[in-house]
């Protein structure tokens, strides 16, 4: 601890770090553009603009800053950025679901949504943009505003590192904006849910690594003598998240003022490290980050201490251990080694037990409270999102048995599975935090409307409920139709025969991914009315008609 | 003992070690020993590094995001082989950086569709799908032909595979140029040196346009090489045991 | 090799793993600890805001 708090000293007290800053981007900016002069693509050209631009930006934000005499926030915390970071996880947040219903949209009527003029709107390029648009723009900046926001109330201290909380969200945005551009312009290493290529991967990684020095930082130098749960699993999530960014990204690129690079490992061992990352990034991403969000704002807004402090220590450790072996799973049947195929089965069964620990532990903590279900819609969306959490980790486990799972895998099965815990668990727990952090943070008494938020959860619940049951059924029959043989001993259906079949479920889930989109415009509205300080007046009185759960 | 794990929850730096090492385990003993054990890839002939044309294909097939609709691992299920052909070796993916296994098949497997289709029926699919397939939800990529690829970009994308383990000789790498051109041209001067260098590789104009070398050239070429590369008749199962 | 580390795993591995879940167990479950827990799990509700909302050393 006493190692850290000198300099923390010089820059909460601001100043000491300016001209470092400055520095950084004047360098910054040389280097954009000396890429952008000599770039061997195109693409790099305006990737290298971008980022020029990007420090340009920066240069006025900390002139800004130093000209306007930088007065601290007067609660003693630093919570500015986490409100930036409410305003841009809604934001991101839509901008992905959007996506997501172009794309549904585009194997629902692809004689409709396909362009052969453009491109960059087919399917194999607007898809990376749905997936890293939810997990890591939408994901990314409610897992930093709400561990920016955790870390300093349960430590009792104002955010460790001056400006380089700000550094992280700007890095962060200029990080999403660089993946998102290059996917619509082909740029990418074609490692799912690590797509975006080399130099947007060392950008991330410095970014990462600040963040990580933040958090801890701020940890160090708490008022508390307990670290609380919540914080390890942020820390499980930061540090995690680094270790699979970096392995999963070793990759020598063509030039180094072009785009394109090789990844270091090919084949199996390639596949094995990239499914490693993948399943782990659900795990310490989507998992434990969330997990720190429900181990924190699920109290607090019950007004109840969480269920078991013992259970979440053995939850944490069990969780982390187990996950890591897991990733093996996504790999039954191919050229991978049976031996490891074993391994990831065996350790994605036993993931059922934390999972289901912390599911236990987080519905429990309203014991005694149960009837708030009823009046506060908000605590109600956090505990369906805790369901939807139980639910999704009792279908993995059970998707990773490889005879299940040689039905299951290559089929639509898979899409809903992932959707019912990405819009089930990671979506409503996020909603539930940005509707609690919003009034907290503007300092309103309440939110604008509950009526609203109950709009939200029942166009979204029938939206999930929608998605995630026409893809079980598309999935099933699809796997079940690929190995279905005639009466004769041939195989029963041609391939288009089972994409005929599932295009009245494709549309379902178009409709549900529209729901789920109409109920997060509620929530930004709600949320935007709420920022500016109105209040819906009367829904003081009882109005039956607005609130459909009573 | 029993003050162990206080010593972790109060000190933020060791639980952080801490974390680091439970996380780091997973990875080593699963991912590391791949690397060194010589069962996790079988000895078959035929697998030989992709000639300049098809890595270029096989750029556009990473840069198009084919591998979120189509898979390129054939199970050793019977419906499968009976599909799609003889399970997939790890050893045919060998040099494939980085692999292209997928996880979802909105479209079919395509670990085998080298040889499958004509060229001329590659074309007309990607420039409209639904000319041939009336239910296929697949995107059309007509402005494939119109993109005249360079043929000196070649060398650095050999190189730069060679860096990474893919046996490119010095000879491959300063004819990638010509090669590129050569796999196009059935007339070429270069004809016979290029085969020999790239035993079996399909010389011919796979878009119907002799004029230029164009993307629509090159991911036809990796398409129509896609599962060629192992002559299945000799390949003894058997002797792969692991 | 493979065998090697193999039975390696399964033993010395095996007994590691058991041992480091049975202390974090033992660790988690001591009556000793309980009034820390205690402690530790009302940190969120206890961080009480002075009238800017701000925190109260």
């Amino acid at each position: 601890m006493t190692s850290v708090s000198p300099r923390a000293a010089t820059a909460t007290t601001g100043g000491g770090d300016i001209p470092f800053i400055a520095a950084a981007l004047g360098i910054g900016l040389l280097l954009a553009l000396f890429v952008a002069a000599r770039a061997a693509d195109p693409l790099m050209s305006a990737h290298a603009f971008m980022f020029a631009a990007a420090f340009v930006g920066g240069g006025f934000a900390l002139v800004h800053h130093v000209s306007s005499g930088a007065k601290a926030d007067p609660t003693g915390y630093e919570f500015g950025v986490v409100k930036a970071g409410v305003f841009a996880s809604v934001f991101w947040g839509l901008a992905g679901f959007l996506v997501g219903v172009v794309i549904a949209a585009q194997l629902a009527f692809p004689n409709i949504f396909y362009f052969s003029d453009f491109g960059w709107t087919n399917f194999g390029r607007l898809r990376p943009l749905h997936t890293s648009a939810v997990i890591f723009a939408f994901g990314g900046n409610v897992l930093i505003a709400t561990s920016f926001y955790v870390v300093q109330r349960t430590s009792r201290a104002k955010l460790w590192g001056g400006l380089a909380p700000w550094f992280v969200f700007w890095g962060y945005q200029l990080f999403i904006v660089i993946a998102a551009t290059g996917y619509l312009m082909g740029v990418t290493q074609s490692r799912e849910y690590a797509e975006p290529e080399w130099y947007a991967d060392l950008w991330l990684t410095l970014v990462w690594v600040v963040y990580l020095l933040v958090f801890l930082g701020t940890l160090l130098k708490r008022k508390e003598p307990h670290i609380y749960v919540a914080n390890w699993f942020y820390l499980a999530f930061i540090v995690t998240i680094a270790m699979l960014h970096i392995v999963n990204n070793l990759a020598i690129p063509v030039s180094l003022t072009g785009v394109k690079s090789y990844s270091l490992f090919a084949g199996v061992q390639d596949a094995l490290t990239q499914w490693w990352y993948g399943h782990n990034a659900v795990g310490f991403f989507l998992t434990a980050g969330f997990l720190a969000i429900m181990y924190y704002f699920i109290p607090k807004q019950a007004d109840r201490p969480v269920y078991s402090y013992r259970l979440s220590i053995i939850h944490f450790w069990a969780l982390i251990f187990i996950y890591i072996w897991a990733g093996p799973h996504h790999l039954h049947y191919t050229a991978l080694p049976e031996w490891a195929q074993t391994l990831g089965m065996t350790f994605s069964i036993m993931l059922w037990m934390p999972s289901w620990g912390g599911m236990i532990n987080g519905l429990m903590t309203l014991s005694g409270a149960w009837d708030k279900l009823r009046t506060d819609p908000v605590l109600r969306m956090m505990v369906v999102s805790v369901a939807f959490y139980g639910m999704s980790t009792f279908e993995g486990p059970l998707m990773s048995v490889r005879a299940v799972n040689s039905l299951s895998h290559y089929t639509d099965w898979t899409i809903g599975h992932v959707h019912s815990g990405a819009l089930g668990w990671v979506g409503y727990i996020s909603f539930g935090a940005l509707y609690c952090l919003t009034p907290w943070l503007w300092k309103r008494k309440s939110l604008y409307s509950n009526a609203l938020v109950e709009w939200h959860f029942w166009v979204s619940t029938i939206g999930i409920l929608l998605y995630i049951t026409s893809m079980w059924v598309s999935g099933i029959m699809q796997g079940l139709m690929w190995r279905a043989y005639d009466a004769f001993g041939f195989l029963e259906y041609s391939f288009v025969e089972t994409v005929e079949a599932m295009h009245p479920y494709y549309i379902i889930r178009m409709t549900g991914g529209l729901l789920f989109l109409v109920g997060a415009l509620i929530m930004a509205y709600n949320l935007w009315r709420t920022a500016k300080g109105d209040v819906r007046e009367k829904e003081f009185a009882p109005s039956p008609a607005l609130a459909p759960a009573e | 003992m029993l003050d162990r794990h206080e010593f972790l929850e109060k000190r933020g730096l060791v639980l952080t070690v801490a974390i680091l090492i439970v996380v780091a385990i997973g990875g080593i003993v699963e991912i590391a020993p791949l690397f060194y054990l010589e069962s996790t890839i079988e000895k078959v002939k035929g697998v030989r590094p992709y000639t300049p044309l098809e890595l270029a294909g096989r750029n556009i097939y990473v840069r198009e995001g084919c591998y979120v609709c189509h898979s390129q691992m054939v199970r050793p299920l019977r419906d499968e082989v009976e599909r799609y052909g003889h399970y997939s070796l790890a050893a045919e993916s060998m040099y494939d950086h980085p692999f292209q296994w997928g996880s979802k098949r909105s479209g079919p497997d395509l670990a085998r569709v080298g040889g499958k289709y004509s060229d001329a029926w590659h074309k007309q699919h990607l420039i409209d799908p639904r000319s041939l397939v009336p239910e296929s939800v697949m995107p059309p990529y007509a402005f494939l032909e119109g993109k005249v690829l360079d043929a000196e970009d070649a060398e650095g994308w050999l190189k730069t595979n060679r860096t990474v383990g893919v046996p490119y000789t010095d000879e491959m790498i300063e004819s990638a140029a010509s090669d590129f051109r050569t796999q196009t041209d059935p007339f070429a001067d270069d004809y016979d040196g290029f085969v020999a260098r790239y035993p079996n590789a399909v010389v011919r104009d796979f878009d119907g346009d002799p004029r230029h070398v164009t993307e629509m050239d090159a991911l036809i070429a990796y398409l129509q090489v896609l599962g060629t590369m192992v002559d299945f008749e000799t390949y003894e199962p058997e002797e792969n045991y692991r | 090799m493979y065998e090697t580390l193999a039975k390696i795993a399964q033993t010395w591995g095996l007994l590691l793993f058991v041992l480091a879940f049975a202390l974090v167990l033992i660790y988690a479950l001591n009556p000793r600890n309980k009034k820390k827990f205690d402690e530790a799990k009302r940190i969120p509700l206890e961080d009480e805001e002075d009238e800017n909302g701000g925190k109260r050393d």
